[in-house]
């Protein structure tokens, strides 16, 4: 897919591959790669999941795989969790005395 | 142009300058012959006097945040507490500051400065509140800004709350880096302030700890005019050391040298920080011992060459409480007090729920911090992301905990316990690293000074340390 010149998009970069870690880090991390990923506008037109480079918000180029075009925030509230509900219960029981809500 | 990519060697090689470059400082200035180095001298006569941090900070809305009485939370603790017992608990809400927490103490005056000293840009290594505060400060003096911040493991899984924190970061004009776990993080910021010949806002910089001496010096200030009397005890959140270091001085400076200086962590016994793995088994991404600890015993592993940040100076009790503990916490004072903050900012008022208990109920105990909450950052949202990880979530004995496997919240506040550290035990850990040192009297005296002790009970702390190295 093509992805158009100036599209803000998210690109990631490998900064280090395992075998050039630190080996006094743990195992689960010496095993995989030290990654980045950056945002920026992209300064051509550019493949994707290829390689491309953007102008970074700051003015600086970055040149890295192209993972995502206009990357969206995906971090909410989460999903119910009744374990809150119960301990709200106890604390308003505790305190006023009427836990149940 | 070629792939990004770092060059640890030549970083490394490069550190000194780069870092003397980015901090404005010649930290050379303030070392003595030996191990030590010229404190004193270095918190007082690097730049900015407390009058003018004070009027910095009011420039930009940063600072005196309202202190007010956590009354019903105070009524929950007097449930638990003897006849006579149970001390008024004081918050210090310190999300009213501009971006929503005391980290705008620290930004305001590393940014300012910044920009008096010329720069074009700032760049601060943080996945936390700090990167938004220098996100926030930077856009306000029309300064550039990078934060630097760990977030993603090796399957690109973010802790929640890292992620809102670039969402924050990213709202107030900055460029966000995101990486992989590791502490390679130093050389990508290393590289980044070579790069751009920005300013490195260190936390660790005396800019960045002045800004908190405020925080203190309000705290005892208000509290004497309204109340007759300095407060017993102040308690701080601990990680990197600069809250509390900051904070006790700012006590000391308005005269409040009987109140105690009380350090909370929450409890990662058992995680390693620099694990891919562990990464996102914990639920907490800052004021834990996996900062506490190491910050305190060796505080100069930061990333300026004297870390102005130095808790065992000022540190009087340190005590750690579980995570379900803290969670608790954080919703009771939603539902008991409204205010909807944290969590890992209320890691000591989970602490202050228990001490207060075994203080005298005409006693005060401040909660020095708050910080905001939203999406990613609230406990639902790290909850229900420790859930997905198969971290079990139990009601039982909160010292049942298991860091990683598990979350114990208290059946009832009754069941809120702490641990108190062995204070000896941490300074005996800051000591080790001098053991194999011929050490003259200045050196003594510096180290008498770190651990705020006597030339005595130093002597003492130092043969343990011998005797106990021998023993393994």
């Amino acid at each position: 897919m093509l992805v158009k010149k100036g599209a803000f998009v998210r690109l990631r970069n490998h900064l280090l591959l395992p075998e050039e870690r630190s080996k006094s880090l743990p195992e689960s991390t010496t095993q995989v790669p030290y990654k980045s990923w950056t945002k920026g506008f992209l300064v051509e037109e550019s493949e994707l999941y290829e390689n491309a480079t953007v102008v970074t918000v700051t003015g600086r180029k970055v040149t890295g795989v192209l993972k995502e075009v206009e990357p969206r925030y995906k971090h909410t509230f989460g999903d119910y969790v009744p374990e809150i509900h119960r301990m709200r219960s106890v604390i308003l029981e505790e305190v006023w005395g009427d836990g149940d809500v | 142009m070629g792939m990004f990519k770092i060059n640890i060697h030549d970083l490394e090689s490069r550190k000194s300058e780069i870092i003397k470059n980015s901090v404005g400082l010649d930290y050379s200035d303030y070392e003595y012959e030996g191990i030590g180095f010229d404190y004193d001298k270095l918190m007082n006569e690097s730049g900015f006097t407390f009058d003018e941090v004070k009027s910095i900070q009011k420039e930009s809305m940063v600072g005196n945040t309202p202190l007010i009485e956590l009354k019903n939370m105070t009524r929950y603790v007097r449930k638990f507490s003897q006849k006579g017992h149970g001390a008024r608990i004081f918050l210090k809400d310190e999300a009213g500051n501009l971006s929503g927490s005391f980290k705008a103490r620290r930004a305001a005056i590393s940014v300012y400065k910044a920009k008096k000293m010329g720069y074009k840009g700032v760049i601060a290594a943080t996945s936390g509140n700090y990167g938004a505060a220098v996100a926030a400060l930077a856009a306000k003096h029309g300064l550039k800004c990078i934060i630097v911040q760990e977030c993603f493991d090796s399957k690109n899984v973010a802790q929640p709350e890292i992620l809102e924190k670039a969402r924050a970061c990213e709202a107030y004009g900055a460029e966000v880096i995101q990486l992989s776990v590791g502490p390679e993080l130093f050389y990508t910021f290393l590289h980044l302030l070579d790069e751009t010949g920005y300013f490195n806002a260190s936390l660790y910089s005396p800019y960045g700890v002045m800004g908190i001496e405020t925080l203190g010096h309000e705290i005892a200030t208000e509290i004497k005019v309204n109340e007759g009397k300095f407060p017993e005890a102040v308690i701080c959140t601990n990680a990197g050391g600069g809250n509390l270091t900051g904070t006790a001085r700012g006590l000391q400076n308005a005269k409040a040298t009987k109140t105690k200086v009380i350090g909370a962590s929450v409890d990662l016994y058992g995680l390693h920080m620099a694990s891919d793995d562990d990464f996102n088994r914990k639920s907490f991404t800052t004021g834990h011992t996996g900062f506490g600890i190491p910050f305190a015993v060796n505080p100069d592993r930061s990333d300026v060459p004297r870390s102005a940040a130095r808790p065992l100076r000022y540190m009087q009790e340190y005590y750690t409480v579980n995570q379900g503990s803290v969670f608790f916490i954080t919703e009771a004072l939603a539902v008991l007090e409204g205010l909807e903050r944290g969590p890992a900012g209320n890691t000591s008022l989970a602490v202050a729920f228990k001490l207060a208990q075994t203080m005298k109920e005409d006693e005060i105990i401040v909660v020095q911090e708050s910080e905001y909450t939203g999406a990613g950052k609230h406990h639902q949202p790290q909850l229900s992301f420790a859930k997905n990880k198969n971290i079990e979530l139990l009601f039982g004995n909160p010292m049942d905990e298991k860091a990683g496997e598990n979350i114990v919240f208290p059946k009832s506040g009754q069941d809120i316990d702490v641990n108190k550290l062995d204070m000896d035990k941490i300074k005996k850990s800051y000591l080790k690293k001098y053991m194999d040192n011929k050490l003259e009297n200045p050196d003594i005296e510096f180290l008498c000074k770190e651990l705020n002790i006597t030339q005595e009970h130093y002597k003492k702390l130092m043969e343990e340390a011998q005797h106990e190295r021998k023993k393994r």
